[in-house]
């Protein structure tokens, strides 16, 4: 099956085309948002991240800054530094521009302050604007699409019917050669052996015991039980009871095909097919990890309802009951309590997913980027320095 | 998979939780439906919607199975058609409290 994306000189394909200005510390912030307030359509990405991190970590927000920038849904990029942080803004904007896209590097220290940095960047980016415009979408095999799964103030119902259609519509794209990247580590605690029972090989399925077991150490390091805070208030309200409870209902996401590889967090998988992503249980940091990864569009189940989305990528919101349907249909894109309501199958669901899925990806904007939510998270584990 | 009818779901045969298809009155007859068992119980609890019930006498410390897998452990007895959640179930994983 085909799509229509745009073309990028590295063989990526991105289904948008979006100018991005970059924040890769939290003293820069105020350029970006200002740059992009004059620039019609260009998405800032502001954070409080980029100094005084430990090295472990410091990689992993590069990486992650780099992997936002390359994202192929990113047309022409403008990374924005302070000058003397951590994070060093001028080898972000090489790293970007490695994959061929055009690329400009402002440093405030180097530009002479906020006024001059902010009038760099609209000047560069609205030259960029001009030349992002004449691109044209052209004919793709969905094979060159990567599908995040992601799942967020799950219910019961959640693992019933919104799970495993997206499990469904994953099937379909991994059975035509396409990938799709299941992650929130944490979320498949007492899944795990389920999931390693899938893998490809022996080392895939040890690394994903060895992820889950990562995630519940550092659980059990707290003297918490996980309970305190996964499953959250409303999943418990919802009628889950338990995280395992959680997990099983959340990794049905990933339908039934085989899991190729694990990759860490805002690391682009090497293979295609299924693939487990190490990411935290919160779906902000979780989505923009996959996407760092190179993931063009979400699917998303939701029980209690979330409006979130991505600053970078159309999230398709698919909701497992028709009562949140109703309460938060602004929100969500795809009702899969349908299925309780005696109306339709997990499969025809599914196939609506997979049909949605191609459609945004040719254009079709999804209720959180017509709402403008854009949520931008990066995940730490350490503390600042 | 479902129909107009159904009060409740049974996910795998293994399971000994049904899962409210939509809000339940304690004191009624209700049917819980799996892919191959069909099951009527009396409930003994109001269940809201996406909440679980007791299929059968579950003992204090006995597996919770739903998705034909162990999701956790009953704190108490359960009877069967009883409110089957935070009270009287527990979790066995990520337990940095019982170090």
């Amino acid at each position: 099956m085909k799509f229509m994306g745009y073309t990028r000189s590295n063989g990526t394909v991105g289904v948008r085309n979006h100018l991005l200005i970059l924040s890769t510390v939290a003293c820069a912030n105020n350029p970006v948002r200002n740059i992009a307030q004059q620039l019609t359509g260009a998405v800032p990405i502001t954070h409080q991240n980029g100094c005084g991190h430990l090295p472990r970590e410091a990689e992993r927000v590069h990486r992650t800054l780099v992997g936002y920038g390359s994202n192929p849904n990113v047309g022409a990029c403008i990374v924005v530094g302070l000058g003397c942080e951590v994070i060093q803004t001028k080898k972000v904007a090489e790293e970007i521009a490695q994959t061929g896209k055009s690329v400009a590097c402002i440093l405030i220290q180097e530009s002479g302050g906020t006024i001059n940095a902010t009038a760099e960047g609209v000047r560069i980016g609205r030259e960029m604007l001009s030349e992002l415009s004449k691109q044209q979408r052209e004919e793709h095999d969905i094979s060159d699409l990567i599908l995040a799964l992601e799942c967020g103030g799950s219910d019961a119902a959640s693992g019933i019917t919104a799970n495993p259609a997206i499990g469904v519509a994953s099937d379909l794209l991994v059975k035509q050669g396409g990938t799709s990247v299941l992650s929130e580590t944490q979320e498949l605690i007492g899944a795990e052996n389920l999931l390693a029972e899938r893998a490809v090989n022996k080392k895939v399925a040890e690394d994903i015991i060895n992820i889950v077991k990562r995630a519940e150490q550092s659980s059990l390091n707290f003297g918490v039980d996980i309970r305190s805070t996964n499953p959250g208030p409303g999943n418990k309200e919802g009628g889950i009871t338990t995280l395992e409870e959680k997990s099983i209902g959340a990794a049905h996401k990933g339908g039934n095909a085989v899991i190729q590889e694990v990759v860490e967090y805002a690391v682009k998988p090497s293979k295609k097919g299924l693939i487990i992503m190490d990411t935290p249980g919160t779906d902000v940091d979780s989505v923009t990890g996959i996407l760092a990864g190179g993931a063009q569009v979400c699917v998303f189940s939701t029980g209690r309802g979330t409006p979130v989305g991505a600053p970078i990528a159309p999230v398709i919101k698919i909701v497992s009951n028709t009562q949140t349907y109703h309460s938060m249909k602004e929100n969500i894109d795809i009702n899969a309590g349908k299925i309780i309501d005696g109306f339709c199958t997990v499969q025809d669901i599914g196939k609506e997913i997979f049909n949605e899925i191609i459609e945004v990806c040719n254009g079709k904007m999804t209720k959180a980027e017509q709402l403008g939510c854009g949520e931008f998270a990066i995940y730490r584990d350490s503390p600042t320095q | 998979m479902a129909e107009k009818t159904q009060d409740a779901i049974i996910i795998s045969d293994k399971d000994n939780v049904a899962t409210a298809l939509k809000n339940l009155a304690k004191g009624t007859k209700v049917l819980a439906r799996g892919d191959i068992l069909t099951m009527e119980v009396n409930l003994k609890d109001d269940i809201a919607f996406g909440h679980k019930f007791a299929l059968y006498d579950i003992l204090s410390g006995s597996d919770i199975i739903k998705y034909g897998a162990v999701i956790g452990r009953a704190t108490q007895d359960i009877k069967k058609g009883e409110h089957a959640h935070l009270h009287n179930i527990e979790g066995a994983r990520g337990r940095g409290d019982k170090k």
